[in-house]
């Protein structure tokens, strides 16, 4: 008791983390990880010389490998130091987002994976326009596409700065800047080829990362979950175990629940790399191999936070960075000082630059193949000028990400990945659901639903909460949920639906068996 | 249309079958915690074991399910849709 009075008492003249200082180990890790992943790039670009390269690894990663891919596109700092801080800082309630997380993969293996590699070739909207007009729907798409990936790209680039500026203490533009060069070069020479190493690279080092650390969390408890969590609720209260203030809203619970379950199967990024393996049986097991190693990244979340909550303590957390992002890194400097402090820096950083990779891509991949090739050019660019489109839009989109990430500094951006998850849930998810399952289904109806759930998504997300009363400080919201999936899901099936009733189209209803063929051969007859 | 597209057609709906109500199984799980933290905390801050509460040890489940509902998915297509499309593709 003693020593902890002393402690806090300490605390606020020498505050006893070297975060904020530049750390030799991290920028020697950081660096390690630019080089390693940029001979990658060298090694991928010589690989790289067809569209089918660019947008698909060639279609030659193995299961296990896209496995990995697939956490590594999908577990982002959001998740790694997020989560790792709401628990430690508000407890049982961060655990909503570690379950919620996860809970959307099953669903992808259940309904999306197989028939999307099915039916596509580089995007989602191949899959959408397999027996509508093309131009509608892949304009349409692409606008979904755009705003989901523009969104989590904000995010990330935003969060990347503010970490790499605590972490190496550099200036927020040049962290920027060095993200948008290193993921341009990436993407732009080593397209799918490159970012999906780069993506297993970083799953491997998260991964064990988040494992190291939680073994030696555990260590201290002897090893057995319940003793930390009783810890846990000796120094700070039962209520840190149940559900507590984040979620007194019972909508708010359901709606964000809804955003996180189905935004997974509407996520462009995630869907992209269905087409990198050879086939629907490749894209079975992939997913098998994510929802295993997601899932264990997420128990570990559980120990992380709430061993930050015991070991380091809510306060200083939120001393460091009120966000509470600082939790993982205070507690690897707690446990292994600065050489460990120095190594979960550098994943963090690396965690970022791989996810923006893979948002870029297939940004990228909507803007050239959706776009540029099948709306402008109607499906004739001769395969040289697709590969020269999709680079131009690959250099575009990293300016437009650096650009954003420097014009939103210093903004409350964390409620944008969840909106990014709404947009997805609700403009991409039903669409793709409706074209697949629903003879019926007309080019009119798969658009309105796209459009209907983009728009609605960003309206409401305005006018809730996060926007009117926190950001801009009004004094109440027209709209009361934070997250707006309860509403936009239903309403984008329901547009979808009414609009395909009121403008049948005969031929898309009859070239519906070509669709439900397919989804079970691939293409492999033609 | 000839026999082999009927069998096809009823393995596609065979695998929509099982693939929509393991979605189903999934979407009660998950929701029924959700519902659980929306509605009913004090069931939730319940001690089962010092330190285990029942949200936690729900929270574990929702992942360990999430991982058996993959594992029989997989199991089921391994073992029964793969080689019955395998044979119906010659």
């Amino acid at each position: 008791m003693l020593a902890l009075l002393f402690q806090v008492a300490q605390a606020p003249q020498a505050p006893a983390t070297q975060i904020g200082e530049p750390n030799r180990v991290a920028m020697a890790f950081f660096f390690l990880f630019i080089a390693t992943t940029l001979g990658i790039t060298y090694w991928a670009a010589r690989r790289t010389r067809t569209t089918e390269h660019f947008y698909a690894a060639g279609r030659t990663i193995g299961p296990r490998q896209n496995g990995f891919a697939l956490a590594g596109d999908y577990m982002s700092a959001a998740s790694f130091l997020g989560i790792a801080g709401l628990v430690s800082t508000s407890g049982f309630d961060g655990l909503i987002y570690s379950t919620g997380w996860l809970v959307g993969w099953p669903v992808v293996l259940f309904l999306i994976a197989e028939p999307l590699r099915n039916l596509g070739r580089y995007t989602f909207a191949d899959v959408v326009a397999t027996r509508l007009q093309q131009a509608p729907v892949r304009l349409a798409a692409a606008l979904g596409t755009l705003a989901t990936v523009t969104l989590y790209l904000i995010a990330q680039m935003v969060g990347a700065g503010g970490l790499i500026k605590l972490m190496f203490g550099i200036r927020y533009e040049v962290a920027i800047a060095i993200v948008g060069v290193a993921m341009i070069a990436y993407v732009l020479f080593g397209g799918m080829i490159a970012t999906t190493w780069v993506q297993i690279v970083k799953a491997v080092l998260l991964l064990s990362g988040a494992a190291v650390l939680a073994v030696l969390v555990l260590a201290q408890f002897g090893m057995n979950p319940a003793r930390l969590f009783a810890a846990a609720a000796a120094k700070f209260g039962d209520g840190v175990l149940a559900p507590g203030k984040l979620v007194s809203k019972p909508l708010d619970t359901i709606s964000l629940g809804l955003a996180l379950m189905f935004g997974t199967a509407g996520l462009p990024h995630i869907l992209m790399r269905f087409y990198t393996v050879p086939d629907a049986v490749a894209a079975r097991r992939s997913v098998f191999w994510a929802t295993g190693l997601i899932g264990a990244f997420y128990l570990m979340t559980f120990v992380l936070g709430f061993g930050a909550m015991v070991l380091v303590g809510p306060d200083v957390i939120k001393g460091v960075e009120p966000g509470g992002n600082m939790a993982a890194p205070l507690l690897a400097e707690h446990l292994g000082g600065t050489p460990f402090l120095g190594f979960i820096a550098a994943v963090a950083f690396a965690t970022i630059l791989a996810v923006v990779a893979g948002l870029t891509l297939s940004g990228a991949a909507a803007l050239s193949h959706d776009l540029w090739v099948s709306v402008v050019r109607k499906g004739h660019a001769s395969p040289e000028e697709q590969l020269k489109v999709a680079r131009i839009a690959t250099v575009l989109l990293g300016i437009v990400a650096v650009l954003l990430g420097i014009s939103f500094q210093g903004q409350n951006v964390a409620f944008m990945v969840g909106l990014a998850f709404a947009i997805a849930a609700s403009a991409n998810f039903p669409a793709l659901v409706l074209s697949m399952f629903w003879r019926r289904c007309s080019t009119a109806g798969a658009v309105a639903s796209m459009l209907t759930g983009t728009v609605s998504t960003l309206l409401l997300i305005y006018l809730s909460p996060t926007v009117q009363v926190d950001i801009l400080k009004h004094g109440a919201a027209w709209f009361p949920l934070k997250n707006p999936a309860l509403v936009t899901i239903p309403l984008s099936f329901a547009v979808g639906v009414l609009v395909s009733l009121a403008f049948p189209e005969p031929q898309a209803a009859k070239d519906y068996a070509y669709v439900e063929r397919r989804m079970v051969l691939g293409a492999v007859e033609e | 249309m000839t026999t082999t597209d009927l069998q096809l057609r009823a393995l596609a709906a065979t695998r929509w079958r099982v693939a929509l109500t393991l979605t189903a199984v999934m979407v009660i799980v998950y929701f029924g915690f959700v519902a659980l933290i929306a509605f009913d905390k004090p069931l939730l801050a319940l001690h089962l074991t010092p330190g285990l509460t029942l949200g936690i040890v729900l929270g574990v489940l929702v992942i360990v399910a999430s991982w058996l509902l993959t594992w029989v998915y997989v199991r089921w297509a391994n073992t029964r849709y793969d080689p019955e499309l395998h044979r119906l593709r010659k």
